[in-house]
């Protein structure tokens, strides 16, 4: 039997004829990075390859590394392997990798969320044998609202809280969900002030291009009147911490697919909880393993039991990959990017 | 149900206690009579019975969404809530319905009778017109599981501000057996009849722990020291001839304790009194443990043989109504001169007694019968000033208890369950095991509270990785981590592997210098039983 195109190793997703990695958590020496959340770009690899839209956040995270970007479906051979990147929908430059052998097709997912947001390059299923598939959220209960309607829940309560007289904090990862919510914020309501990890991310995909709000950060020596009607992008680790004491009298939330439960929403204790996520929800991951056309179904990180067994009664060939991907962390220490103070 | 799901939505979206009690407030001054009822009925546990059992409704729920029973379960186990659950694995809900929260009670209510087809039909027709968070609620109030997160004291508070009436006053008339079902928001806030319900209890005073040193109580000579029994807290009702007797729960236990029907013999209609509901041991004159009080609490009806091996009786702490006339806000001690005299009328086999008062000189001496409690079968001491009112409710300053220091044993955790709630997703629920004489481990305790939610989510991160077996929703872990429990009493038990029972325990430290090697053995723990 030929060996697998690609199969787990304790260093990441492997492709011997290749030889590289697909977003590894130890060092080699070719990595195919999806996109730049922490737990997919990681440092110390050899050589790095990954979208063009990608590259900015990862170098600016990953300080010097020697990288090669491709845009969206243009590909590449490796030892007689084609690569090829596809929007993901995840966060601005994220990316599936098709990989190819002999008619042999096995596309890697990365993080992806299928339907579309007014920032990302928006998802497309890409035909394959065997598909790899994240599943933070791969059981029923998680489904989402339409973000038009979640954009008015958000803009409700900062509307709210700007005439009560209190500052509206909104806890987002810094890269992706902080910018998504930029774009869906209504900016008569008042001034969108970010913490410095949240304006750093902004600041490099606004250079990039993408059409982004105007934000002001959050310092020292930021007037109190500026601090008036607004609404403060931090990220999560950030709320309730001594940094969010200088705003005085605070409503804060949080935007994340968690939020869709009730009980983790009262256990992060804050006011609101907002359910938006950069994930495929269960009628997305589900309508992306059958759009894809795949047989054979591999479930990384989440509920990969429950949703590897229900693709199984459905009747594909089904299987899990250990990997040390996280997804959208629920109760994790926070992302170390996000620890950048003003 | 709109109209209450956005009151629960509210007291949802805020963690401050003054924005709960103005949401609650605003509810309670326009909503329509009969929901404001059923409100406060939610509010102080009057909850409506449970109408389907949760099995069946997940069975209905699963088919409804088109998904097997196995992945219903899975999705319950990360949900933490099967109400909440069901609401998000339907089809969207259409929303737009208008009947109010009574209204659906009495639906909820009718299908009690129905067969289990009709059951079905009618629980799917509610899911068809609801939206999802009032699915949510509507699936509460089916199980009988609402609970909405706003104490009763707070509730009342919020009642007070709606109507403007005192909150002592609201307090006592919002206590005993009142049916949401026939009450009326006249009759039960604005303008009750004082005789309407002869059964109604005071509500209890209660106190908090003494942390401090009880010097910090100022002069010992101003105040009564008691002891703290270790039994059911109760208040017995004797008026028009009738008797009753509420747990502090607001529960009756009339049936369960005939026993002290006698005491209308000797005692005046027009008497209410607080005391500590005890297993008597009559050959040595005092308490039995807690455990032997416990067979009588599950059951309606009491069996002779447990008459006999578990006779009740009261120990008097405090006299509230003498002679018809309510007499809490009087002095406790012309209270408890008033309970003695009455108290002293009763035969000696009557089922009560007085709860005899700790005399000592100064403080050293009372902390001295502090450390005698466990000999005596109490939990520690009450404290109360002598010229204290009896209070509605918890309060700081005229009473405190100090209670004695627990037991505390370093044990082992073997398996993890997670938890429900706010709790969701995370595993707090912990089996904890010690060491028996052949070098084995023994699970003994069972402890979900104690640790912080950065603790529980460390130690979930661990579980996760250090599984080694699962059964269901309980999964094995590597015997690794060490944690000391609390607990307040330790019995025998035939019923665990290990022979002993623990009473409320606890977990109170995540022992991170201790190697599971160093955990307790199965033989220390034997040793408490001479004295638990």
């Amino acid at each position: 039997m030929a060996t697998p195109l690609l199969q787990p190793t304790d260093r990441g997703l492997w492709c011997a004829d290749g030889d590289f990695f697909i977003d590894p958590w130890r060092p080699v020496d070719r990595a195919v990075i999806t996109h730049g959340h922490s737990d997919h770009a990681r440092p110390g690899h050899g050589a790095y390859l990954t979208t063009d839209a990608a590259l900015p956040v990862i170098r600016r995270r990953l300080g010097a590394l020697q990288a090669d970007t491709l845009p969206y479906g243009r590909t590449v051979t490796m030892g007689g392997v084609t690569v090829s990147f596809h929007p993901a929908g995840h966060v601005p430059g994220s990316a599936q990798v098709r990989v190819e052998r002999g008619g042999e097709v096995w596309v890697v997912t990365g993080d992806y969320k299928t339907t579309p947001d007014r920032l990302s390059e928006p998802w497309e299923p890409v035909a394959c044998n065997t598909l790899v598939t994240e599943c933070t959220f791969g059981l029923p209960v998680f489904a989402w609202e339409d973000e038009a309607a979640i954009a008015a829940q958000i803009n409700g309560w900062w509307a709210q809280a700007a005439d009560e007289g209190r500052v509206a904090m909104l806890g987002v990862y810094a890269l992706g969900k902080a910018q998504r919510v930029m774009t869906l914020l209504d900016p008569d309501i008042g001034p969108i002030l970010t913490h410095g990890a949240v304006e750093e991310m902004t600041a490099i995909l606004r250079a990039q291009g993408y059409a982004l709000p105007a934000t002001t950060r959050v310092t020292p020596d930021l007037p109190k009147a500026a601090l008036a009607r607004a609404l403060v992008l931090a990220p999560p680790s950030a709320l309730g911490s001594a940094w969010a004491r200088r705003f005085g009298a605070v409503t804060d939330g949080y935007a994340s697919g968690w939020m869709r439960l009730r009980g983790v929403r009262r256990r992060r204790a804050a006011d609101r909880g907002f359910v938006l996520s950069d994930h495929a929800d269960w009628p997305g991951l589900n309508a992306a393993v059958r759009a894809t056309g795949a047989t054979r179904v591999l479930a990384t990180h989440g509920y990969t039991a429950a949703f590897s067994r229900w693709l199984a009664e459905q009747g594909y060939e089904t299987g899990v990959v250990a990997t040390a991907w996280e997804g959208e962390a629920l109760d994790r220490a926070p992302d170390p990017s996000d620890a950048v103070t003003e | 149900m709109k109209r209450f799901a956005d009151l629960y939505a509210r007291l949802d979206e805020t963690t401050s206690t003054s924005r709960k009690v103005a949401a609650l407030a605003d509810y309670f001054r326009d909503a329509p009579d009969q929901d404001r009822v059923w409100t406060i009925a939610l509010l102080s546990g009057r909850r409506p019975k449970r109408t389907v059992t949760a099995t069946r409704l997940a069975e209905w729920a699963a088919a409804r969404a088109g998904i097997p029973m196995w992945l219903f379960t899975d999705s319950y186990a990360a949900t933490g809530d099967l109400a909440e659950t069901i609401a998000l694995i339907l089809p969207p809900g259409p929303g737009g319905d208008d009947r109010g929260l009574s209204d659906w009670i009495d639906t909820v209510r009718a299908l009690a009778v129905a067969d289990d087809a009709g059951k079905q039909a009618g629980v799917q027709a509610a899911w068809d017109v609801l939206a999802d968070r009032e699915r949510m609620l509507f699936n509460k109030l089916l199980t009988g599981g609402l609970r909405v997160g706003v104490s009763q004291k707070l509730m009342t508070r919020a009642l007070a501000q709606a109507t403007g009436l005192a909150e002592a006053d609201l307090a006592h008339r919002l206590m005993g057996d009142w049916d949401p079902a026939r009450a009326t928001w006249a009759g039960l806030v604005l303008a009750p009849d004082p005789g309407a319900d002869l059964s109604r209890p005071y509500p209890f005073a209660l106190a908090y722990q003494l942390d401090d040193p009880p010097e910090s109580l100022g002069d010992p000579a101003d105040w009564a020291t008691e002891w703290k029994w270790d039994g059911i807290r109760g208040q017995i009702v004797l008026r028009g001839g009738d008797w009753h007797l509420w747990s502090r729960g607001e529960e009756v236990m009339t049936d369960r304790f005939p026993e002290f029907a006698r005491l209308a013999d000797y005692l005046p209609p027009g008497t209410v009194i607080d005391g500590e509901v005890l297993a008597w041991d009559r050959a040595a004159d005092a308490p039995q443990p807690f455990a032997a009080l416990q067979p009588r609490i599950g059951r309606k009806s009491v069996p002779k043989k447990l008459l006999a091996d578990a006779p009740a009786r009261m120990l008097a702490y405090d006299l509230l109504e003498w002679g018809g006339q309510d007499i809490r806000a009087r002095p406790f001690a012309d209270r408890r001169a008033a309970l003695e005299a009455a108290v002293a009328a009763l035969p000696p086999a009557a089922p009560m007694g007085l709860s005899p008062l700790v005399t000592a000189p100064d403080w050293a001496g009372i902390a001295a019968a502090r450390d005698q409690s466990r000999d005596r079968g109490a939990e520690g001491l009450m404290l109360k000033r002598h010229a204290s009112p009896y209070g509605v409710g918890r309060k700081r300053g005229d009473w405190w208890k100090w209670k004695v220091d627990p037991f505390t044993v370093d044990a082992v955790m073997v398996y993890a369950q997670a938890g429900h709630g706010r709790r969701a997703t995370l595993y707090t629920d912990f089996t904890f095991a010690v060491w028996d004489d052949s070098g084995g481990l023994v699970p003994f305790a069972k402890a979900y509270s104690g640790l912080t939610d950065a603790e529980f989510a460390e130690i979930t991160a661990w579980v996760r990785k250090n599984t080694t077996d699962r059964f269901g929703p309980v999964r094995a872990v590597r015997p690794e981590m060490v944690f000391e429990l609390a607990f307040e009493g330790i019995q025998h038990s035939p019923r665990h592997k290990s022979g002993i029972a623990l009473r409320f325990p606890r977990m109170v430290r995540w022992r991170r210098d201790k190697p599971a090697a160093e955990a307790d053995r199965l033989e220390t723990l034997r040793a408490l039983l001479a004295k638990g």
